[in-house]
Order: C-alpha cells, then structure tokens, then sequence
C-alpha cells in the first residue's frame, strides 16, 4: 500500500490495469518512466526488481501493487504532471515487456490538478 | 524521379515474403519457428515476415560468432582492411536499392538515403579499414632495460542494439569500428526496422567471414535482454533511450564488461544576431539550419529541436524560416523530390501528436503545423506529420524532452549569456548548433555550451573523423572516430626485462 500523496501522481486507465492484471500471473511488475532518444518516452514494464532504482528516482505510486519510478530530474523537467498509464498498440520498446499481443504502455501527462476521477484511481 | 516500392514489378529491390536471421554466414529460421509481419510505415501495409526470435536464437548466434572469433581476431589489419573495403564497395555498388529499401522500411526520403545514409555507411566501412591499419601500439621504456609493450587486443565477441531512425548507418556505425578491431558482432536491429539491415546482409553477407557478422531479429525484452545480459560477450553498445540505456550498464556491472551507449538529446540551434547582418549565402545557410529539424522527420538522436533565436532578429528570421518550412515537400519518400516522409510508425506518430497536444495546453503557440497531414492516394494511411513549430518557453516539457519528430520548440533571448543558460538548460547534452558571423563568439559558446559536438555555422555533418556522443544524459563512449577502436579492444601490457641479472631481493 501506498500512500495518497504517492498514488495521486500517477494512475491507471482500465486498459492498463487489465494489462497489468495479465502480466502479473507470472509475478509483480514494476514500471520505470524513460526518457531520451527513440522510444524515449514510454514507460518500460519489467518484473518486479529487474531495474535497479537508486536515489534520484522518484517513486510516483503503485498501481495494484506495481510501483512507478521516473528519474527525479526528468519529472523536474517534465514539470511534475500526474501521468495516466495507458495501452495502445505498438511495439513494447527497449526490453520493456509488451502489454499484450502487439500493444506497449503509453503515458499521458497531465497538469497535477487535472487528476481522473476515483473510478480510474490507482488502488495501492 | 520515382522508385517503384520494393517488390513490385520493376522496383529496384526485391522482397521475399520471409525473412531468416543471418548467423554464422547463412540464413537460420528461429528456433521457435515464429515470425511476425513487418509494415512499412509510407502504406501500413506488410512488406515481409520477419523473424521474432527467441533468447535461443542470440545464443545460435553467439556460438557462431565465439567460433568465427579467433581466426577474424588474429587476421592481419591489412586483411580485415581488405574485407571493410570490400564491404564499402558492396554497398556503393547497391546504393540504390539499399536507399530504395531504407527508405520504404523506415520512410525516410530517398533523397536522404541516397545522398547521405548509403554513402556515409560505407564511408564509415573506409574510415575503420584505414583506422584499422594506421593502429599503433606504443612502447614505454621504463628504463635502460626495462620496456613495456602496449598491444591492442580485440574483445572477442560483442552485442550491438541499435535503433530504428537510421536502421544502416547506425549498424556501419557500429559495425565498422567494431570489426576494424578484429571482434565479431551479434547485432539486434530495432524492432520497427528489422528488414533494410537484412537486405543489407544479402550484400555483404559472402565478404564477411562466416560468424563475424550476425544478425538476429525479435523483442527487445526478450532477444535485446538476452543479449545483453549474456556472459559470452564482451561488450554491448547501445542506442536508445535513458532507462534501456541504465538497464544495460546495470547488466554490464553484472558481468564487469564495458558498455558505449549513445541515448539522445534535446540539442539547441542558437542563432546570434549578426546572422541577419547581410541577405547573402550565409543567411540562406542559417534559415536552412533551422528547418534541419525536419531532417529524417525529426527522428534524429541530433535534432536540433529548440531553436534559440535573438530577440532583436526574431521576427524577421522566424518569417524567412516559417517561409522555408511552408515549401517542405511531403510525400512518397520514394520520390526523389519529396523533402519529409511519414515517421517510422503509428506509434510514434502518435506520441508526436500528444507531445504538440501537451505544448498547447502549456501555452505554446502553434506556428507552423500542429497535425497529423493528409497525404492523398496510397500514402493515406502512412503514418505522415506536419513539419510543425511551436513557440514557447524552455522551461515546456515540449522544449525538456525529445520528441522525435518534425517538431520545433523556438524561443528567443536577450545576450549571449541568456543564450548559453537556455543551450545548457537540459538533461542531455549530445548535440547543439551556433550560427554567427563572429569567430570569437561562435568558439566561446562551442567550448561552453555541454555537449558532445557543437555544429558550428552548419548542421546535421556525419563525417567519419569527427567524435560523435553525449555529455549528461545522452551517453557514455565517442563513435565515428578512430578513439572508437579504443572501446572495442584491450590493452595488452608486455612488461619486459632484458636485464641478464637478478634484482636482489631475494
């Protein structure tokens, strides 16, 4: 479980819990916000413990359970936005695990005080 | 003139309906027997199957490649020169139906890949062979008696990841060095661009010995992981993003091997004032410097996607650039007039989208652009975006992070301090461009500004000779240089005695 403050920043799309839910038959998950070149902002999905985080990533929130990191200067200069975690078809980029056949997770940010609403909340 | 899409009749190039991975000289299906279909991005329509291999696959390949390692390793520089320069001929001599497959694969202008992307890759092929040969090793005498010796050894086997945006330079890019010091390559080409590599390897495949090269198509999660985590190489080079990018040095310190990685930028095109002190040549070549960030779509590691335009210059420049941008020709890339194809995939066009979306929530101004574009006909689908601009402040996520498409964020400032404050206000540093009459000035801001190359009254240069990579964020390792040999081999240290007698201690 997450706190509120933590969980207010980043939140999930039905699509991407459904997602999430899939994925997690075979173990937890964990997401780490990218940024740079390429597919540079997506966010890469890998079993729980895969990336190393350090100091200087931010811990966003959980979504059921998966925790969302972002390098703490890239969400400085992103402007600090509550992001929605998405699904859209595409390739998974980098070594990210894909969101299902032929789909990768996506983010859209957001101004921090346009959260959804409760029913897209991510539940920690 | 018009090339006609590969696999059609008359084309230039010719498709088969699958495709194997090439390793150890021949052409493998997958292990598990699985393929995908690969779209080109100007119809969305398929071109071919291509494998999507499995970490079965990476470990066929690494056994071709530890077994092709020794002999390519202890082959004189003169050899592995020889083969290099037969490779760059091989590719000069399929200039255009490599550009033809390139740029139907990732919608690149062939313009563009017939000017630039084909010949530069075997310029790079020429680079390294010659690089190869002037390599010397150095002796330090110690003393009278005493002299080390300082071979140059190769690695042996290495991992190359490289990305979708020029899917054949960035494999010469890689390659070149990397055979020139005598390793052998276990390549996984991007996953949007898994084909033009391949058509590649049907080029060169008979001139390279077999192993030395091999190529292997499929997930990143899987087969990119597999590779880069594998004990049997010796060293992984990388393009991409940040976190692919951390991930990979994460791998490396698990099995101590040195890592080259090359992860993108937001690079600055500061244009001074005195660019407006005459309507001659050089004003001409700046207003093209600008519109340089439509190059390749945007989908440029280099792209200079802020603009920082003196104040007192802005509007009549920004009119002379805006003028420039209207006459971007958008079309068929095949077309030898086009200026702008549709970027590399859907998902891409549709990030572009959102990040123009996000600009104008956070109050930029659209100038130029701002949707997707309606290319009539065939293209209707293809995955096309307008040459857009948007005029803002750098302190925009639309003026913080690559977007990797024909999008450019400008604003203006007040001196040359200002200037220099904006260029450095990023968390990358791998490219950025200065344009003024002024050498004193142009020099202070190219030793100033925190990037691994500023372009200096030009743009968008590739030549082999000049060190290519990233201050901050954007990387670790210099490419397109001969210091690239330096990270694709050992040090071996001779420490010899030639003193007949003991040194007493004992």
């Amino acid at each position: 479980m997450t706190n509120q403050e933590t969980t207010e920043r980043v939140v999930a799309t039905p699509a991407a819990r459904q997602a999430i839910a899939e994925l997690s038959r075979r173990g937890t998950v964990m997401f780490v916000q990218s940024g740079g070149c390429c597919g540079g902002t997506a966010p890469m999905c890998f079993r729980l413990g895969e990336f190393i985080t350090g100091g200087a990533d931010v811990l966003l929130g959980e979504i059921d359970g998966c925790p969302f990191y972002i390098d703490g200067r890239l969400y400085l200069a992103w402007g600090e936005p509550a992001l929605v975690l998405d699904v859209e078809a595409g390739f998974a980029e980098g070594f990210s695990l894909a969101a299902g056949d032929g789909k990768h997770f996506v983010v859209h940010g957001q101004p921090a005080a346009a959260c959804p609403t409760d029913e897209h909340r991510a539940t920690g | 003139m018009k090339y006609v899409p590969p696999g059609k009749p008359g084309s230039v190039v010719t498709v088969e309906s699958r495709y194997e991975n090439f390793i150890g000289g021949k052409w493998l299906p997958p292990v598990d027997g699985k393929y995908r279909v690969n779209l080109t991005p100007v119809t969305a329509k398929a071109i071919c199957e291509v494998p999507e291999s499995t970490p079965a696959d990476i470990e066929t390949a690494l056994d071709a490649a530890h077994a092709a390692a020794r002999e390519w390793g202890e082959a004189s520089p003169a050899k592995r020169a020889e083969v290099l320069n037969a490779v760059a001929d091989a590719i000069d001599a399929h200039r255009e139906s490599l550009a033809v497959a390139e740029s139907w694969e990732n919608g690149k202008p062939v313009r563009e890949t017939l000017a630039a992307d084909i010949p530069l890759a075997a310029d790079h092929f020429r680079y390294f062979a010659a690089a190869a040969r002037s390599m010397e090793s150095s002796t330090t005498e110690i003393d009278s008696q005493t002299i080390a010796y300082h071979f140059h050894e190769p690695l042996g086997v290495v991992g190359q990841i490289i990305p979708f945006n020029f899917p054949l330079l960035m494999a010469a890019w890689k390659l070149a060095p990397a055979l020139a010091a005598g390793n052998c390559s276990v390549l996984k080409p991007a996953s949007p661009t898994p084909w033009s590599i391949l058509k590649l390897a049907e080029v060169v495949g008979d001139i390279l010995p077999p192993g030395v090269l091999n190529i292997v198509n499929g997930p990143g999660g899987e087969i990119g992981k597999a590779l880069a985590t594998s004990p049997r190489i010796a060293k992984v080079a990388f393009t991409g993003e940040t976190v692919t990018g951390r991930l990979i040095m994460q791998y490396a310190a698990q099995n101590i091997i040195p890592v080259t990685l090359e992860l993108g930028g937001k690079s600055p095109n500061i244009f001074f004032a005195d660019v407006m002190a005459a309507h001659d040549d050089f004003l001409d070549k700046a207003v093209e410097g600008l519109v340089l960030y439509a190059f390749n779509k945007g989908e440029v590691c280099t792209c200079p996607s802020r603009a920082l335009i003196d104040e007192s210059i802005y509007d009549e420049f920004m009119a002379r650039c805006l003028d420039r941008i209207a006459k971007i020709r958008q079309g068929d890339p095949l077309d030898t007039e086009t200026m702008i194809g549709p970027q590399v995939s859907a998902q891409q066009l549709a990030k572009i989208s959102s990040y123009v979306d996000i600009g104008r929530a956070e109050g930029a101004v659209v100038l130029a652009g701002g949707h997707r574009a309606k290319v009539d006909g065939e293209f209707a689908d293809g995955y096309y975006y307008e040459p857009t601009v948007l005029k803002g402040d750098n302190k925009m996520r639309v003026f913080q992070e690559e977007i990797f498409g024909p999008v450019l964020a400008v604003t203006t400032f007040k001196n040359e301090a200002e200037a220099l404050e904006i260029a450095n206000d990023t968390l990358y540093g791998l490219g950025a461009g200065v344009w003024t009459r002024d050498g004193s000035r142009a020099y202070r801001m190219g030793r100033a500004i925190k990037a691994g190359r500023v372009w200096t009254n030009c743009y968008h240069q590739y030549p082999a000779g000049a060190a290519f990579g990233g201050y901050k964020m954007s990387g670790l390792g210099r490419e397109t240089h001969q210091m690239m040999l330096e990270h694709y081999t050992q040090t071996k240290n001779l420490l010899v005695s030639y003193d007949p007698k003991p040194m007493g201690l004992f």
